[in-house]
């Protein structure tokens, strides 16, 4: 896919990897709507971008509220242009520390589905139909190898993150005749505020940078015709897996 | 025609009279029976355009309450969506359940009067149109990604009487709608699904894409109502302008869905003596005079006679016919308006 002039949209935008995609896609030329929650650090996300020259617009909103669907949708497009990119980043591992399955509130796995399956969900479904008729996409989900792998006291987020990475299996299925492609991404352990809040302990020295990651999957976006349609891909060797 | 109050659940259900000008012929249909009432080889040309909230309610400077009715960024700027200057049609006090023209007089405003929109979104007005003094140019407080998100936090979309109960967004938007240039839904499209689409596509149709900012369709000024449609921007990416060559190269139908599409194509073609791709305003608007030079047939939806988008029908199929439509329609129950059932014109 080529990078300049692409209209992307990345959620989850103002903070560690979104952040870095942001930056790293409009560094290569794509015009990019940024979407997260937190609006003052989002615009300094933005305002970074921009010192270099990247066209970025912030549009502040919670992918996870149904009312914010259309609006975040037709924001985007109606700044950077019809997606072509859509890359979900955002989401949530609820509450920390994590807790096994047994002391898990119902409430916190609803949460969970609500933000990593539902919402990604509906934005997709207001932003794909735009790309299917134009018979070009690509829809990129940043997954986790606790969505393949059973760690304990990972349940409900792994449980959310394979949910939606079998939502996007299903639609490469749908999709297939109309041009448009669904990558998940692993992105691998990364220096990340969700790593710290999972695993405090963890040593940071041996944790991937983000920016370094953002590079690697902003390279997997330029070669995506490389990738079979559904497939599940490796940051660290952005080699097809399984 | 008794108008649709909301949008039937099954998509797919919405009832379609297919009107054949070359058989003289009326037939009733399904929305799921498109595909086969198209033929491989054909072109379906769709509007892209998402549908923007554009009602916005406020206040006049003294405190009177007001609606303004968006119809789109102002003349005189390019196409994308990067100007405060926009110009809409005001409203007096009240909202869509009273019809346009009973709806009370807005106040009278004068260049420099400021509009407020809840605490965070104002307008000062720039100009008032010679035909309308309803008919405003103003200049709004915020601009690109902070206007969308005031549109959107404030906004409605733009609905009349005879849908009472307020449409959500979603309702407003087709499902392949990307940028909101429109103020009111393409709606000839509504119910295209997906289902649809690759059903048409195994046949043989192609499927393409526009962009054609749809506009108000009622202001309940006389002055402007008999303007409309307005001015209106559009853009047709090379790759439609390619679908309609090689359609056109092996006979196959160009079918436009909705009024817009065809504005879209015959005010391209107006323009520039042929289709090209790029973007353009056209003011165009087409009657019984008028000859098809791009759109051969149409989706539309069921429209009464008098109105602009019923005119338009006979650049489609002769006089007689579209009066034994309509009174088919009416007399076997056809749903009107923006929410209500399709007509197919095909020849």
């Amino acid at each position: 896919m080529e990078l300049r002039g692409l209209s992307a949209v990345v959620t989850g935008a103002s903070r560690g990897l979104g952040a870095a995609l942001v930056q790293e896609l409009a560094r290569h030329g794509a015009r990019v709507a940024a979407v997260a929650r937190d609006e003052g650090a989002l615009a300094q996300v933005v305002a970074a971008a921009r010192r270099e020259g990247g066209e970025v617009h912030a549009i502040v909103a919670d992918v996870a509220d149904k009312e914010a669907t259309y609006a975040i949708a037709g924001s985007a497009a109606g700044l950077v242009g019809p997606i072509d990119l859509m890359i979900h980043n955002a989401s949530t591992l609820g509450p920390v520390p994590l807790r096994g399955l047994l002391d898990t509130d119902c409430e916190d796995l609803e949460r969970a589905l609500s933000v990593n399956v539902v919402g990604p969900f509906r934005l997709t479904k207001a932003l794909v139909g735009s790309m299917a008729v134009r018979g070009r996409g690509l829809v990129l989900h940043i997954s986790s190898d606790a969505a393949v792998a059973a760690y304990p006291t990972w349940g409900a987020y792994g449980a959310s993150k394979a949910a939606f990475d079998h939502v996007m299996k299903v639609w490469a299925e749908e999709l297939r005749s109309f041009g448009v492609q669904f990558l998940t991404v692993d992105p691998g352990e990364m220096d990340t505020r969700m790593h710290s809040d999972a695993m405090p302990d963890a040593d940071r020295s041996v944790l991937a940078k983000p920016g370094d990651v953002a590079k690697r999957i902003v390279r997997i976006v330029g070669r995506a015709e490389a990738f079979a349609n559904a497939a599940r891909v490796e940051a660290s060797s952005a080699e097809v897996a399984s | 025609m008794k108008a649709a109050a909301w949008p039937r659940d099954d998509k797919l259900a919405d009832r379609l009279l297919v009107v054949d000008r070359t058989m003289g012929s009326l037939a009733d249909r399904a929305m799921g029976d498109l595909p086969e009432a198209l033929r491989a080889g054909d072109v379906l040309v769709v509007n892209d355009s998402a549908t923007l909230p554009a009602s916005l309610s406020g206040v006049a400077p003294h405190g009177e309450p007001i609606e303004l009715r968006l119809v789109g960024p102002a003349p005189g700027h390019d196409s994308t969506f990067d100007s405060a200057r926009w110009t809409g049609v005001l409203f007096g006090e009240g909202d869509h359940r009273t019809r346009t023209e009973d709806r009370k007089a807005p106040p009278s405003v004068a260049v420099g009067d400021e509009l407020r929109f809840g605490a965070s979104l104002s307008a000062v007005v720039e100009g008032i149109s010679g035909f309308s003094a309803r008919l405003l140019t103003v200049r709004f407080s915020e601009r690109d990604a902070a206007l969308f998100a005031a549109i959107y936090r404030l906004g409605r979309p733009v609905q009349y009487a005879h849908v009472p109960e307020r449409l959500p967004l979603w309702h407003v938007q087709t499902s392949y709608a990307a940028r909101p240039w429109s103020v009111e839904e393409p709606s000839a499209g509504r119910s295209l699904t997906f289902e649809l689409f690759a059903r048409l596509k195994a046949r043989g149709v192609e499927i393409a894409t526009l962009t054609h900012a749809a506009g108000l369709s009622a202001t309940g000024d006389a002055a402007i109502d008999e303007r409309l449609p307005l001015a209106e921007r559009y853009e047709i990416p090379e790759r439609t302008v390619a679908a309609i060559e090689r359609a056109r190269a092996r006979g196959g139908r160009v079918i436009a869905v909705g009024t817009s599409v065809v504005r879209a194509l015959e005010g391209c073609f107006a323009e520039h003596g042929r289709l090209m791709a790029g973007a353009g305003v056209t003011d165009l608007r087409l009657g019984p005079s008028q000859r098809l030079h791009v759109a051969t047939d149409l989706l539309t939806g069921i429209h009464d006679p008098g109105t602009s988008h019923f005119e338009l029908l006979h650049a489609f199929a002769p006089a007689d016919m579209l009066a034994r439509a309509h009174a088919h329609a009416e007399a076997t129950g056809y749903l009107g308006h923006e929410l209500g059932d399709f007509a197919l014109f095909v020849h």
